[in-house]
């Protein structure tokens, strides 16, 4: 039973990896302002270029810089778009998404089916042969810390550095923070880029470890879980660490009631729907209650900003 | 204080300053000079160019012409940074805040370079304390009154150590009592010897702060003089450029039958920081004007839905028009029964920017002058209906085809008034009626508002502007906290009076104790 459970946690720390990658990048752009609907679409960049380099050259660390690298790429695109040429964000990023989607498939058109070597598990003497501590805490691939690790130099950047503060009142108001003397557009571009990269690795993690292999549209939706995990964790780093497990545990909560549905009796697409059920039904949850206030967007999110000469 | 005769160079001296934006020279060979310690007014109506000039001193904008002496020295101010790095500290009008983050956070950012936040905090704490501005650096922006807000803007100021201040129209948001305590500590930095420029249209409190004024018209200095000496009526016509025109003021009547009724009106908000009214209730008699003071952010906006009909009341008879209950009614049946209103924002609520006027006017007035019937939209009377408005208020626009964008603040507004006016209604009820106006536009209003009193309508007026709600109305009332004051006769009503029922002290209770003379309320 304990083996069980430790299964269970392991895979939902595995399921909820790559949503955290691209909702922390997410939150960033988003605290600055930006709003970024194309973390779908730089997520399978990001898978097929981590897949592609990996297999290519046999290295998994040049691989996922690479995958970093091609979402910051595809991200500095959109950036060019909505903050130079002041295009409208929402639009914007969905048509990043498409183009994404498609983009990926051609370049991964090559590499269906191919077979690749996962990630290495950590491996610390001792640590990691300890019963049920081991397998659950120290027995996981690098990315999976790398993420956590993300996380937290994310909260602390954001809470107690200079340059996170100066992000923060960016995407709080864009006229005051040029008006004091900021460079609003400049920090948008970087916050952008850093989303786009969290993206690839996100991607990166899937393609790599999650599944090693590369299908067309393997992320199945999980940049838009991101995208709503950031609204869930109201902005936060950890709500959203928080948030990137309880979806992460939906999701093999489902996999699991499909293997079992005979059980329940209900048709297994029930199962798959539930991870989405779960986005919607917190989403009314956050912006409909009497707390709404408590979950404050940044104020200027989604708003193009031209400073005036 | 202000002739330094020792030689020593003026602290700013601005020569031939020249900028152009697409279509306008907002400024034209300004020059003027700033000594240290001298208070110097900048004076000059919506449009004069202050608001450009001070920009350009503080880096935010770069002039086409002309050069900035400090100290006696060309400087060239590349940005913000450059000019507070030489001393130059700015409180803008629009304040540069930002809403979701703390006092500290928000000082910390104007500051130059990065602070230790412990040490920020303290002296914080040390300079409010030291000019009266006290400030809790813990609290987040949205949480503060406007005068609060100002003091956190000041503050961040004044940790520069800044040699000159420019204020950019700091009264146009605080009490009377927030304006006095404002003057104090702006005479303290003047005696320090920091030299502040203070931009204003408002000419008693120049006349009261100022040691020299410049005056600006369509971006040119038109005149300098010593405000103590001059006369308010002199720089008026100055800044106006025209002999000043007396409002033909209607003498006092006797009340007559009520034809506005609000009656224990309770609204819970539907906004994150908005306001809850609290059993709001007055009365208006035909040809009335009432007004309905305030600071901005006590309700005003809430007030405005619940009058127009935006927000609908579930009790019916808390707001009656002619006796009839019309709580429950939204915006269109309230028109119908002869409620018009004009909303504070003109772009995006009284007008849509990007139609025409003709649309403007008909998306208000379509069934009051019946220019729609039966779902289809008259063109020819609307047009006719946007030329009238456009003639009988002077609207300075191309025709009924011209979007509404393209016109002025000023003329925009002459607009938006004429269209609910020339509906006869039974009661208007304008918020900000002159807000951003230039002064003939704002003369033209204030006259049709006295017309249409005197044709037997009543008239709300929500302002923040307290020498217009003197002007114009018979009552007044004020909003604090969503709790609406007892009704004042304007006759004898001072200043001293509204500032208190305003709640000149923020954070003391919305029950301000019966007025007369005490005083001691105001620390």
């Amino acid at each position: 039973m304990t083996d069980f459970l430790v299964l269970i946690t392991v895979s939902i720390v595995i399921a909820a990896t790559p949503m955290l990658f691209a909702a922390v990048g997410e939150l960033v752009a988003e605290r600055s302002g930006v709003l970024n609907l194309g973390v779908e679409g730089m997520m399978l960049i990001g898978a097929v270029v981590g897949f592609g380099v990996t297999m290519s050259t046999g290295s998994a660390i040049l691989g996922i810089g690479s995958a970093a690298l091609a979402g910051a790429a595809l991200a500095l695109v959109f950036a060019v778009l909505v903050l130079t040429l002041m295009a409208n964000q929402v639009a914007t990023g969905l048509a990043l998404t498409i183009f994404g989607i498609g983009l990926s498939a051609l370049i991964g058109a090559g590499f269906v089916g191919m077979p690749i070597a996962g990630l290495p598990k950590l491996d610390i003497p001792v640590l990691s042969t300890l019963p049920i501590i081991g397998p659950l805490l120290f027995q996981y691939d690098a990315m999976v810390y790398l993420s956590i690790a993300l996380t937290v130099a994310v909260g602390w950047f954001l809470k107690y550095t200079h340059a996170g503060m100066v992000l923060r009142a960016v995407g709080e108001s864009a006229e005051s923070a040029h008006s004091i003397g900021h460079p609003v557009i400049g920090v948008r571009y970087l916050a952008t880029m850093f989303g786009g990269a969290m993206a690839g690795l996100g991607g990166a993690f899937l393609s790599l470890s999650v599944t090693p292999m590369w299908a067309e549209n393997m992320t199945s939706g999980r940049g838009w879980i991101a995208l709503a995990l950031v609204v869930f964790g109201s902005w936060r780093p950890g709500r959203v660490l928080l948030g990137a497990y309880i979806f992460g545990g939906v999701t093999i909560l489902q996999l699991h009631a499909q293997g079992s549905g005979s059980t329940v009796g209900l048709p297994s697409q029930v199962f798959t729907m539930l991870p989405y059920l779960a986005t919607i039904a917190v989403l009314t949850i956050i912006s409909a209650g009497p707390w709404r206030g408590r979950f404050q967007a940044p104020a200027c999110l989604g708003q193009s900003f031209r400073p005036s000469v | 204080m202000t002739n330094d005769a020792a030689g020593a160079p003026p602290r700013l001296e601005l020569r031939r300053i020249t900028k152009r934006f697409p279509g306008v020279v907002a400024n034209d060979g300004v020059s003027f000079s700033v000594q240290p310690g001298e208070i110097h007014a900048l004076l000059g109506e919506n449009g004069a160019g202050k608001s450009t000039l001070v920009k350009i001193i503080y880096g935010v904008l770069h002039a086409d012409e002309g050069e900035v002496l400090w100290n006696g020295q060309a400087v060239t101010l590349a940005n913000p940074h450059a000019a507070r790095r030489i001393g130059v500290g700015m409180v803008f009008q629009h304040f540069s805040l930002f809403d979701g983050m703390s006092v500290l956070e928000n000082i910390a950012l104007g500051l130059e370079g990065k602070s230790d936040m412990r040490k920020l905090n303290d002296r914080i704490i040390e300079v409010s304390k030291a000019y009266g501005l006290p400030l809790d650096p813990r609290r987040e922006i949205h949480t503060l009154s406007v005068g609060e807000r100002q003091r956190v803007e000041i503050v961040r100021c004044l940790l520069q150590d800044p040699k000159l201040l420019i204020m950019d129209e700091p009264t146009s948001v605080l009490t009377p009592q927030e304006v006095e305590r404002l003057f104090g500590t702006l005479r303290q930095l003047s005696a320090e010897g920091c030299s502040i420029l203070y931009i204003s249209h408002k000419l008693q409190e120049i006349k009261d702060l100022c040691h020299h004024a410049t005056i600006l018209r369509g971006g040119k200095v038109v005149g300098e003089c010593d405000p103590a000496t001059e006369s308010t009526r002199g720089m008026a016509q100055m800044m106006i450029g025209a002999e000043l025109k007396t409002l033909a003021r209607r003498g006092a009547r006797p009340r007559t039958a009520t034809r506005f009724n609000v009656d224990n009106l309770s609204l819970a908000t539907d906004q994150p920081f908005g306001i809850n009214l609290k059993s709001i209730g007055f009365e208006v008699a035909a040809g009335e004007i009432f007004g309905i003071a305030g600071v901005a952010g006590n309700g005003q906006n809430e007030l405005m839905r619940a009058l127009s009909g935006e927000l609908t009341v579930a009790q019916p008879s808390s707001i009656r028009l002619d006796g009839k209950p019309v709580g429950n009614l939204g915006v269109e049946p309230r028109r119908a029964l002869g409620l018009c209103c004009v909303p504070e924002e003109r772009n995006g609520h009284a007008a849509v920017p990007d139609m025409s006027l003709a649309s403007n006017a008909l998306i208000s007035a379509r069934n009051r002058m019946k220019l729609a019937v039966g779902g289809w939209i008259k063109h020819d009377a609307t047009r006719e209906f946007a030329e009238r408005i456009i003639q009988e208020f002077g609207v300075k626009a191309r025709g009924p085809e011209s979007a509404a964008r393209s016109l002025s603040g000023g003329n925009l507004q002459k607009y938006i008034v004429g269209r609910e006016i020339l509906q006869t209604p039974e009661v208007l009820v304008i918020a900000q009626p002159t807000w951003g106006v230039d002064a003939g536009a704002a003369a033209a209003i204030h006259q049709a508002l006295f017309n249409l009193a005197q044709n037997g309508a009543g008239i709300v007026v929500v302002s923040q502007d307290l020498d217009e709600l003197l002007t114009l109305c018979d009552r007044l009332a004020v909003l604090n906290v969503g709790s609406l004051s007892r009704a004042i006769d304007t006759a004898d009503a001072s200043m001293e009076e509204i500032g208190l029922l305003m709640g000149g002290l923020h954070g003391m209770s919305a029950e301000v104790p019966a007025v007369h003379g005490s005083a001691q309320n105001v620390a």
